[in-house]
């Protein structure tokens, strides 16, 4: 080879053409990591289907936690892809992403991004199934369910990266998460109705974020004649439901790339 | 070239009294160096020497605790983004995803850094052609072996035509074929393209092969000149021979500061080839071998920080090799 044909790059100033671009590739990559494992697909299915199936017809009330399972499911898979952060540190890829010219944001963005779509789309898969739990399909019901899986699996995903930042440990990291996700998912009244709960469980069951994401999604599967979530007998409307869902999203993101920013 | 971005150029690298503090741990304490352009760079130095942190801040990875340095003429502090846009790096440890195939890592680091999409394909054949991977570039990287993982990384670090290459060790662990290759391969580099390369050994012949390098210990430097004019500076020779009665000849030769080696007996005196007759002449002890060596870069960093690189071991080279793989930090 002679010194002529020598391709030059020269790299371009920072654009934000550039950002997108980063954000499509850290997203990318994402997918195509979670499509080569296809175990991890399958085995993430096993503990929905167990609580839809097995809890659901011993409490004869399938259809009525087939929502509360639809955000389990969202929430685990979101959670697991922020985990990936934390791996990334292990083995040293997250320094080729932290050099590159591009900001924090581009990445943390792009990260979210790749946690919400891989856990909407195993969504998917308990959308499909959802005669089974004797739910029937409508399109608005679909579009609806799947927004929703959007919006929540977004919002725990910048949970997730925004805990990913601080912690450099797997094993501290799983622990963590799941002394915070599990009393979440059990508070928040994806397996029982919150309409008749004890005070200190209704108190707690109202600060739980969660509560917000599965109470819209419960009144869009069970239809009009569900009573929603109160505060102190007023019913909470779920457009303002979805807005808390969506703000704290934001925030965490926020907060996310702040400290994403800051570490060296 | 303008003669403005020449003289912005003349020196690629400029640090002035870089410092770096964890805690109460100083990890570099004030180094100052220039690196011209073109010029490939050593840092030598044992463990904890402080040349990963150095290349950190050059980098803008780690906050300098005080002092300045540019890399392409823009600031490590002030303007990281203009330094990230010219420089590549490949790091002591490995940075690839394991899950990606070669293709896809290269194509990774070609968006993260915008690489002109209709350039990204033509440029990866050029550097997976180099480091000789084009074959390989559908395979996994977890199906790579150290080696190969290697040259990928070397390729990445070059994707987007850095105008600075850092390498941090870049042949640590690798068997002597591997590392003769990627030597080549920083050979071809400067031929073939206007780079300069700044890069951290622990191998002493490796650093024969720079243009200037920089000796460092516990965070300073503490000689830099070319390997020739270094070794020069040491002046002595050394001599090394073996005796019927080594007792004998270390008592007598006390005044040479004389030490037991590699079972025979070494000193060192200026001038090594006058000495010989007068040592056969004078020595009362029947001696059954001699050697005479020029001053190798051994002695020069034994003479500049008073102890042998393997830090005051006498390991054989393999194990050295070895060790230092299995007590490479993350
Ligand atoms: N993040 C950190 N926090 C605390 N101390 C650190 C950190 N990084 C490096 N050090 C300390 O700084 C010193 C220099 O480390 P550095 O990694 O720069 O050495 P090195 O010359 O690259 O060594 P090696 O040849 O082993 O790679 C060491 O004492 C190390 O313990
Ligand atoms: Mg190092």
């Amino acid at each position: 080879m002679s010194t002529l044909d020598v391709v030059r790059v020269i790299v371009p100033e920072r654009s934000y053409r550039n950002e997108l671009r980063a954000i499509k590739i850290v997203w990318l990559r994402e997918l195509i990591r979670t499509r080569k494992d296809r175990l991890g697909m399958v085995t993430s299915l096993v503990q929905p289907l167990l609580f839809l199936f097995v809890l659901g017809s011993g409490l004869g009330s399938t259809t009525f936690i087939y929502p509360g399972i639809l955000c389990m499911s969202v929430m685990f898979t979101a959670i697991f892809s922020a985990a990936t952060i934390v791996w990334d540190r292990e083995f040293g890829f997250l320094r080729e992403m932290m050099v590159a010219p591009v900001r924090r944001s581009s990445i943390v963005i792009g990260k979210c991004l790749g946690g919400a779509t891989v856990a909407s789309l195993q969504g998917v898969i308990l959308i499909v199934l959802a005669p089974l739990a004797d739910v029937s399909y409508s399109v608005p019901l679909v579009l609806g369910i799947f927004g929703l899986m959007l919006l929540l699996s977004f919002a725990m995903t910048a949970f997730g990266v925004m805990l990913a930042v601080r912690i450099k440990q797997m094993q501290s990291f799983m622990r963590l998460t799941q002394m915070l996700i599990m009393p979440m998912f059990f508070i928040s009244g994806a397996l029982f109705p919150v309409t008749e709960l004890p005070g200190w469980l209704a108190f707690l069951n109202r600060l739980d974020p969660i509560t917000y994401a599965v109470d819209p999604m419960r009144r869009l599967v069970l239809g009009g004649d569900t009573p929603g979530v109160t505060w102190f007998g007023w019913p909470v409307p779920a457009g303002l439901e979805v807005l808390m869902i969506a703000v704290l999203g934001l925030i965490m993101l926020a907060i996310a790339v702040w400290e994403f920013s800051d570490t060296e | 070239m303008c003669l403005q971005s020449l003289y912005v150029y003349s020196h690629m690298i400029e640090v002035n009294d870089l410092r770096k503090a964890f805690g109460d741990v100083e990890a570099v304490r004030g180094v100052s160096f220039s690196v011209a352009a073109g010029e490939v760079f050593g840092f030598l130095g044992p463990n904890g020497a402080g040349k990963t942190t150095t290349i950190n801040m050059l980098c803008t990875l780690a906050k300098p605790t005080s002092g300045s340095a540019t890399v392409a003429g823009h600031d490590v502090a002030s303007e990281r983004d203009d330094v990230r846009r010219h420089i590549g790096l490949v790091f002591q440890d490995p940075t690839l995803d394991g899950h990606l195939t070669a293709g896809q890592n290269l194509k990774l680091h070609a968006e993260l850094y915008g690489v002109p999409s209709e350039l990204v394909a033509p440029r990866m054949e050029q550097v997976l052609t180099m480091v000789g991977l084009m074959d390989r570039r559908g395979h996994e990287v977890k199906t790579f072996s150290g080696g190969m993982r290697r040259r990928l990384e070397i390729a990445r670090g070059l994707m987007h035509s850095p105008r600075v290459l850092f390498l941090d060790e870049p042949t640590i662990g690798l068997d002597p074929q591997t590392r003769s290759s990627i030597w080549r391969y920083i050979h071809e580099l400067r031929e073939r393209e206007e780079i300069t390369i700044f890069m951290t050994t622990h191998y002493m012949d490796e650093a024969e092969f720079c243009d200037r390098i920089a000796i460092m210990d516990q965070g300073q430097i503490v000689a830099l000149d070319t390997p020739a004019a270094l070794k020069a500076q040491v002046g002595a020779d050394r001599i090394k021979i073996e005796t019927e009665d080594d007792d004998a000849a270390l008592e007598a030769l006390h005044p040479y500061d004389a030490k037991r080696s590699e079972g025979g007996i070494a000193f060192y005196v200026p001038e090594g080839a006058q000495f010989v007759p007068r040592l056969f002449a004078e020595l009362e002890v029947p001696i059954t071998s001699v050697s005479v060596s020029r001053p190798s870069l051994d002695d020069v960093f034994m003479s500049f920080t008073g102890k042998t690189i393997r830090d005051a071991e006498s390991a054989p080279d393999g194990n050295r090799m070895i060790m230092r793989a299995m007590t490479g930090r993350r």
